[in-house]
């Protein structure tokens, strides 16, 4: 018997997580679900534990402290029982000896590797953008940088009308810095949002005194003969006075690593349906990934918070064993724009002239409320919602569950909203009231 | 875990779990105190919210999902999974009010607060030694707490 039985401690896996991010906290969430014993090993570069990376604009505009940030609670990694390296990067991957090594000149051997390495700020190639002056803001790092900075500065330029950039400007502008946004799209926004939804969030912002150019990005930025940045040169010819510029376009995923160990990566690290990367027992998850988007079916880049938690628990529940396939993400942004909420969900813009999709709108400018329902074979596919809100989750509901709608239901979800009870019977009883040998979780 | 389920068939939109969800989630723990003033004053909403389609009615709250959408939406960590428990706790100090949540939770079972920038949902009356309030108000058995 001794000769086949492995022993006990041989039995626990070895789970490798490069990356303390949400997509992280995700997968140990994952993996625990199913495997209670597996060591679990995480590599994070930054020094924090796993942080609210969106909250670092809430602490840049001083509405909370630094206590505030961590995603989970101080046993948290203890209980789990995960050894956290912190303040450690990894660099480089052996897929074929399932190892990696850090920076610290550590090997580490693993049964099975998540690359959650998520994504690093885009810096387009514009004269003048490299040296002093010139911010990135995605880390808590880069947050404290530009809090001692606000105390310094009266103005500051922002490039990128995207949602980052508007959460840098915001903030800034909270700290008393006259903050001036640049977008090169003909509209804030342009990627979730539609135009009107655009358009009234940046009346928000033009009403508090940020001023949002849009169609216009900086051509160079000018600096003085020590270097220091002077202004910004625009595409139209003004030229803006700023002691700062922060760069706010994007992030791209982080994957140099993976390339580098020969894994697929193509806009990201290409992931099939349990999140493995085409190295056997490698997965991905996060920004870093490009994975199964529920509706189109293929695979993209979205860099938000629910699908980077989504695919690391599919990531984890996998690489534990547990063959659930990962249902795919749904894009969905909820952003607030000094007090006017905006919720934007799947396919908002559908493309131009395409007439397999209905879009139904309507928009109060009085009231800065704003609804837009995207419908496709008849099932609603997407929806904004500007100002009222409080319905959003139950419109989800349509998007996520794929639910046919009839003539008469859709008129309803149109005229009347959402409501539990156009939902089909049989996803109403399976949901909410299940037989109790089905009790769909 | 045992959770809450609502059965249509039996409901008749009393909205009777309604006020003992506020009450219980009161200060005074007073059904009038609760409905004339902390509603007014604090804001006070019920976490049960009672639906109805022509005769039908149910009564939804929170479903403390196996794997809530709204836990992994939230950019705070003010929404976790109790993994001992089983429940979908909230902490509203962690809280920002971003909403991410109530977009996310295709049960619609999150709503706004009405006076501050923090979340109303469920939490299965976790400090009321008898269980949810809601259940043991029903009057027609609508309400169930039970393994399934
Ligand atoms: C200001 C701001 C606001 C945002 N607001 C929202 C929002 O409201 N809603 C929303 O949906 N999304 C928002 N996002 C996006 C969201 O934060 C990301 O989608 C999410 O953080 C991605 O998680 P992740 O775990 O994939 O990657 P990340 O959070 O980027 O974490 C990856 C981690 O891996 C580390 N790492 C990288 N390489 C290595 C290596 N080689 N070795 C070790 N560690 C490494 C990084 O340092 C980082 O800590 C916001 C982002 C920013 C910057
Ligand atoms: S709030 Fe919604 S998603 Fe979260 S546990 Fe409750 S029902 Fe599930
Ligand atoms: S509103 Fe609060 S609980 Fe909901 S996602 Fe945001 S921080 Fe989390």
């Amino acid at each position: 018997m001794s000769g086949t039985k492995r022993k006990a401690h041989e039995d626990a896996m070895t789970y490798v997580i490069i990356g303390n991010g949400v997509a992280s906290i995700g997968a140990i969430e994952g993996i625990r679900r199913h495997d209670q014993k597996g060591k679990i090993v995480v590599i994070g570069a930054e020094d924090a534990a796993a942080y609210g990376r969106p909250l670092i604009s809430y602490l840049l505009a001083g509405k909370i402290g630094v206590n505030q940030l961590a995603l989970r609670g101080d046993e948290y990694y203890a209980k789990n029982n995960v050894e956290l390296k912190l303040g450690t990067t990894v660099t480089g991957i052996d897929t074929a000896k399932k190892a990696v090594t850090t920076d610290k000149g550590d090997t580490i051997a693993f049964d099975r590797l998540l690359i959650a390495t998520g994504g690093i700020p885009f810096i387009p190639p514009i004269p003048g953008v490299q040296g002093e002056d010139i911010y990135s803001f995605t880390t808590l790092a880069h947050a404290q940088t530009l809090i001692e900075l606000s105390a310094k500065i009266k103005r500051a330029v922002v490039i990128g009308g995207g949602l980052i950039g508007l959460k840098a400007a915001e903030s800034l502008h909270d700290r008393g810095v006259a903050v001036t946004i640049l977008e090169l799209a003909p509209r804030i926004l342009s990627a979730g949002f539609d135009e009107k939804a655009g358009a009234l969030a940046a009346n928000r912002l033009k009403n508090v005194g940020i001023q949002v150019n849009c169609g216009v990005t900086a051509k160079e930025i000018q600096r003085d003969e020590k270097g220091r940045v002077k202004g910004v040169l625009l595409t139209d010819g003004r030229f803006l006075e700023t002691e700062v510029v922060v760069v706010a376009i994007g992030v791209v995923p982080h994957s140099a690593i993976a390339k580098d160990a020969g894994i697929k990566v193509e806009r990201g690290i290409m992931v099939d349906e349990k999140l493995m990367t085409s190295a056997k027992d490698v997965y991905a998850a996060g920004d870093v990934a490009q994975a199964m988007d529920q509706l189109s079916g293929e695979h993209r880049v979205v860099p938000i918070w629910p699908n980077a938690y989504n695919q690391g628990y599919a990531s984890g529940r996998n690489m534990a064993g547990a063959k659930e396939p990962y249902q795919g993400g749904l894009p969905m942004n909820s952003i607030s724009f000094y007090g006017l909420p905006t919720i934007s969900v799947g396919v908002v813009n559908p493309p131009e002239g395409d007439e397999t999709f209905e879009v139904v709108a309507i928009l109060d400018e009085a009231k800065e409320t704003y609804r837009k329902l995207v419908f496709r074979d008849e099932k609603l596919v997407g929806y904004v919602l500007v100002g009222d809100i409080d319905k959003a989750g139950m419109f989800t509901a349509f998007i996520k569950f794929e639910m046919a709608l009839g003539a008469d239901a859709k008129d309803k979800l149109i005229n009347a909203g959402p409501e539990v009870f156009l939902w089909p019977e049989k996803l109403f009883d399976e949901t909410w009231n299940p037989a109790p040998a089905k009790a769909a979780r | 875990m045992k959770r809450v389920y609502p059965d249509k068939d039996y409901c008749i939109g009393c909205h009777i779990c309604e006020l003992a969800c506020l009450t219980a989630h009161s200060k005074s723990k007073d059904l009038i105190l609760a409905y004339t003033v902390e509603r007014g004053s604090e804001g006070l909403s019920s976490c049960k919210r009672v639906h109805e389609g022509g005769p039908t009615c149910v009564a939804l709250s929170c479903r403390h999902c196996d794997e809530p959408a709204c836990v992994a939406a939230c950019i705070s960590g003010a929404l976790q999974k109790d993994s001992e428990t089983g429940r979908t706790t909230y902490d509203r100090e962690k809280c920002v009010g971003c909403w991410s949540c109530l977009m996310a939770c295709p049960f619609g079972a999150i709503a706004r607060h009405p006076l501050e920038n923090k979340i109303v949902k469920c939490d299965l009356c976790a400090d009321r030694p008898g269980g949810p309030a809601c259940v043991a108000a029903c009057p027609n058995q609508a309400l169930k707490q039970e393994e399934r």
